[in-house]
């Protein structure tokens, strides 16, 4: 198949990388350029597993074509913490505190899907982040801690704490 | 000086251990927890070696099929494939438990299930190797399937396997005491029939296995995605005929197990005899229909329950008769057989017990051990049977589980002895934080609450494949440049038991949690270790590491005490310092004697080096144990009890639970946050089963719903407000206390859930999953006869 360059904004760096018409986002983003933090549980979009930030947005990035990011910007569960000192992003941090982390297949998926929310609308309501996570699978937590975790997130940012 | 050196878990013979503790039962976020939210840990599938290639196995689209010629031949020819195997490559059969092995990493002759392997292939990229496939012919004598256990039971000329006669893989009658003359003689007796459903783990992380075969040095390293290395080990050396000690397994961090992860997957094997056929890393990573097509699911089980009663509510005798559907191949199977028997002898005293189990092949993905494994089917039947004389004595399901719950020191019928129990108090915590007593019966029509308990081993007796060894073995070393290293092979599959090890391992060495390094998972570097299963790693891990941490204290204490100018024996250790229990605290606000850790290591390295030691365990053995009774028999147990809440949809028939109480017992928490965390999962699966979760097979064995779009589990609107609670507890046979809480959680939240649906409509479903199809059937039929 005829391959060709792509410029992908990827966590704030422009990556030149070379792909075909039908390379998926998530194994261009895991495979060509190594930020495995993105995970892949279905490949079918059922998982949430894979989501990452385009424009802003959450996406599922098993179902986008790594051909179409060109021009758009991603973020991966890479670039969340402060790219300077490593210090984690407070989201992370209240996932860490709440217990919201088991086996962590999920987490990064499930941060992002957090962030893409929270960054939109500061002030979600329980429904809404249910309404955000609902497409974000988890076997082992029970999905309670992730709530409380993304809802403290939401206090500590009302009350400007963070 | 022995003194020092003992670990007793003798039964009867406790030592007397201090419970005032610093690291254990303190809430600490998983230590791989940074490293897990930054996207930085590394799984299996994220690891890329040199020269790595990757595999890809085809799967037949039969359920029953022999298979008549494979040609590759095309396949070769294909630019970029590197090599192809197939049953021929591994004629050898492996199985977990092993004298009743009958798998094979690629069909040999013939598939029994829909998606089993019959060839792989290894090529330079992903999209070549799909290509590959497509290339490859199988021909196929398509045979009849049979996917319903209690029709291949009777079909003695449709042999799933040839050597099993009816299609049984096991069965077994166990009879305790004298259960026809007991249920002769009760005062009421309950005969009932209950079917519990195909599910499976459904864990986010497929398997992935990456094997490097060094041709020079004839060694394979294996890295992957596994819950029980060892055994793996030991089946990956019979099937490629290598000495164990020429193979090493490395397991980076695993994305949830549940059991699922507790056999060799098939692209263990795949990857190993592709590997050293082309001598290059090669890597298998599943798509989700492998999951599925592999995946060692929950048993579904048809079970035939006769409970009987004296006057007073008392259990007199259970009969239960069990027809288990086992799938394809052996699995674990005997052994979830005879736990479902072994199951129905706590958590209440059950005087005469007759089992009578069988296990039946059937032309499905094999059935394994999930979460909880023997003890989901029966504890779903016999919850419900409880209630129902409850409602017979005038009683509450409250208080029939009290008057027949065990307590400490019981001993069952079959011998299974329970150290400690505070089952009694989980009952009544759940029904105090829940107003159980306000509600029950007493809600409208359309809303329910219901009550029920649960328990489960915490460790295992034996290992498969009957051996006296030891099963844990850790080592502790200390020195200057690294600190406390603690080298331990359990498998931390996402329940936490990494940062459990470094905080038992900081509680009797007397320094913090992390500091703590713990180096697990790999054969070649970590200690030996069964595995990831039974809920036995805080119990038996703790004994070792318990034991491993006296044996340095017993090295470090002479010189802390040397240096402090006191006795031996009046030296302990806490929280970085060592010092004389009689003059810690100086007068006057003066410092005592005390030194702090780190100084007294440097003394001992100066004369010793570094200091290492090693702690194992091996669980006692109980005498007097029966034939037959000894499967599911266990060091110790945990309990728990649940109240669920629920709210009948009355137009559509949905179910929504609202509320989950939770009470359980495991002993001292080692990590209370770890614990909640697990309750929570056991719940979220148990109301998945109970309500929706079903892998849906054709009656051709085709699988219907092998994706995660089909198969339908809870996503975070479908739970339920949880409030979990762990009653006050110390199991003194236990380390530090604590046994376990895994998958004791996950046992009453089915039956609770029924229950509640029964308090809200009065109809009791026998059958999983309770659909909203079969509620408003049931619904139905009611106003009908109304
Ligand atoms: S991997 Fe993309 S949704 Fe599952
Ligand atoms: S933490 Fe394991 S899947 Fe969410």
């Amino acid at each position: 198949m005829k391959k060709k360059i792509v410029k992908l904004d990827i966590n704030n760096h422009v990556y030149e990388v070379l792909v075909s018409a039908t390379d998926l986002l998530v194994d261009v983003i895991r495979k060509q350029i190594g930020l495995t933090g993105t995970k892949k549980g279905c490949g079918q979009g059922d998982c949430g597993a894979c989501t990452v930030l385009v424009d802003g947005e959450a996406q599922l990035s098993c179902l986008m074509l790594a051909i179409a990011c060109e021009g758009k910007k991603i973020t991966t569960i890479e670039g969340i913490a402060n790219q300077e000192t490593g210090e984690l992003h407070p989201l992370q941090q209240a996932f860490l505190d709440h217990g919201a982390v088991q086996c962590g297949f999920c987490t990064p998926g499930m941060v992002l899907s957090s962030k893409a929310l929270v960054d939109n609308n500061p002030t979600p309501t329980e429904e809404e982040i249910k309404h955000a996570l609902e497409g974000n699978l988890c076997r082992c937590t029970g999905y309670v801690l992730i709530l409380e975790a993304v809802e403290s997130y939401v206090d500590s940012l009302a009350k400007g704490e963070v | 000086m022995t003194k020092l050196y003992e670990v007793s878990n003798k039964y009867n013979n406790y030592k007397e251990y201090t419970r005032e503790f610093t690291e254990v039962g303190r809430n600490i976020p998983r230590l791989d927890g940074p490293a897990k939210v930054t996207g930085k840990v590394q799984y299996t599938d994220d690891l890329v070696l040199p020269r790595m290639v990757y595999g890809k196995i085809l799967r037949s689209p039969h359920a029953h099929a022999n298979i008549k010629s494979i040609d590759y031949s095309e396949a070769l020819k294909l630019d970029g494939v590197l090599g192809v195997i197939t049953g021929e490559d591994c004629p050898i059969a492996y199985g977990i438990v092993p004298h009743n092995a009958n798998e094979h990493a690629l069909a040999v002759g013939k598939v029994r299930n829909w998606g089993e392997g019959v060839a792989a292939v290894a090529a330079i990229d992903e999209a070549t190797a799909e290509k590959a496939l497509e290339l490859i012919k199988v021909e196929y004598e398509v045979l009849e399937a049979i996917v319903d256990p209690r029709e291949a039971v009777k079909r003695d000329d449709l042999r799933i396997h040839e050597d099993h006669p009816n299609n049984i893989a096991y069965e077994g009658v166990q009879v305790y005491g004298d259960p026809d003359k007991a249920l002769a003689e009760s005062d009421y007796v309950i005969e009932k029939e209950f079917y519990s459903s195909y599910v499976t783990h459904a864990f986010i992380e497929p398997q992935a296995a990456i094997a490097d075969f060094d041709p020079n040095t004839g060694k394979l390293h294996l890295y992957a995605t596994c819950q029980v290395p060892h055994y793996t080990h030991q089946q990956l050396a019979k099937v490629l005929e290598m000495p164990m000690n020429k193979i090493r397994i490395t397991v980076p961090l695993i994305g949830g197990g549940f059991g699922g992860k507790g056999v060799a997957s098939q692209a263990d094997f795949c990857s190993a005899l592709l590997s050293r056929k082309i001598g290059r890393p090669v890597k298998i990573t599943y798509e989700r229909s492998d999951v599925f097509a592999t995946n060692n699911g929950r048993h579904p089980c048809y079970m035939k329950f006769k409970m009987g009663f004296d006057k007073n509510g008392k259990i007199t005798a259970v009969d239960f008769n069990n027809l288990m559907d086992g799938g394809a191949y052996s699995g674990w199977g005997i052994v979830v057989l005879f736990y479902t028997a072994s199951m129905v002898h706590i958590p209440y005293a059950v005087p005469n017990v007759k089992f009578d189990g069988k296990r039946i092949f059937t032309n499905k993905p094999t059935c394994g051990a999930q979460r909880g494994l023997g003890g989901v089917q029966p504890r779903f039947a016999m919850e419900q049977l409880l209630d129902e004389a409850a409602e017979h004595f005038g009683m509450t399901p409250y208080e029939i589980k009290k008057l027949n719950a065990v307590e400490s020191g019981y001993t069952a019928k079959s011998m299974m002895y329970v150290p400690h129990s505070e089952y009694k108090k989980c009952l009544d915590e759940v029904v105090e934080k829940s107003e159980y007593m306000n509600k029950i019966g007493k809600l409208p029509y359309g809303k329910g609450i219901g009550l029920s308990g649960g328990y489960y081993i915490s460790g295992t007796s034996y290992t498969l494949y009957l051996s006296y060894k030891p099963h844990t073995v850790a080592t502790i070393k200390i020195d200057d440049e690294n600190g406390v290293t603690l080298y331990c092979g359990a498998t931390d599959i996402g329940q936490g038991v990494d940062t459990v090890m470094a905080q038992m391992a900081a509680e009797t060495l007397g320094v913090k949690t992390e500091d703590v390094k713990v180096v697990p998972r790999d054969t070649q570097i970590s200690t030996f270790d069964l595995g990831t299963f039974a809920s036995r790693l805080t119990f038996a891990t703790g004994w070792a590491i318990r034991q491993a941490a006296e044996k340095v204290n017993a090295e470090l204490f002479p010189v802390a005490a040397s240096m402090l100018r006191c006795r031996g024996d009046e030296i302990a250790v806490k929280d970085g310092y060592f010092y004389s229990i009689y003059e810690r605290h100086g007068r006057h606000g003066k410092k005592g004697k005390e030194v702090a850790w780190a100084e007294v290591v440097d003394v001992y390295m100066q004369s010793n080096g570094p200091l290492s030691c090693s702690g194992q365990f091996t669980p006692p053995r109980r005498k007097g144990i029966q034939q037959g009774g000894n499967i599911g028999h266990s060091p110790t147990f945990g309990f728990s009890a649940q109240v669920a809440e629920v709210d009948v949809d009355l137009d559509t028939g949905k179910i929504n639970v609202v509320k989950i109480t939770e009470a359980g017992d495991c002993g001292q928490p080692i990590n209370p946050m770890s614990v909640e965390g697990q309750v929570h999962g056991s719940i979220q699966m148990g109301l998945g089963q109970a309500l929706y979760e079903e892998m849906q097979i054709a009656p051709d064995g085709r699988f219907l719903n092998p994706s995660l779009h089909d198969y339908k589990m809870p996503t975070i609107r479908d739970m339920p407000k949880v409030d979990a609670n762990i009653v006050e507890a110390y199991d003194p046979s236990a380390p530090y206390g604590g046994k376990e809480s895994g998958e004791g959680p996950i046992q009453p939240t089915i039956p609770a859930i029924f229950s509640a649906v029964y308090d809200a409509i009065g109809v009791r479903f026998t059958e999983m999953p309770l659909t909203p199809e079969k509620v408003l059937n049931a619904i139905k039929a009611q106003k009908a006869s109304k």
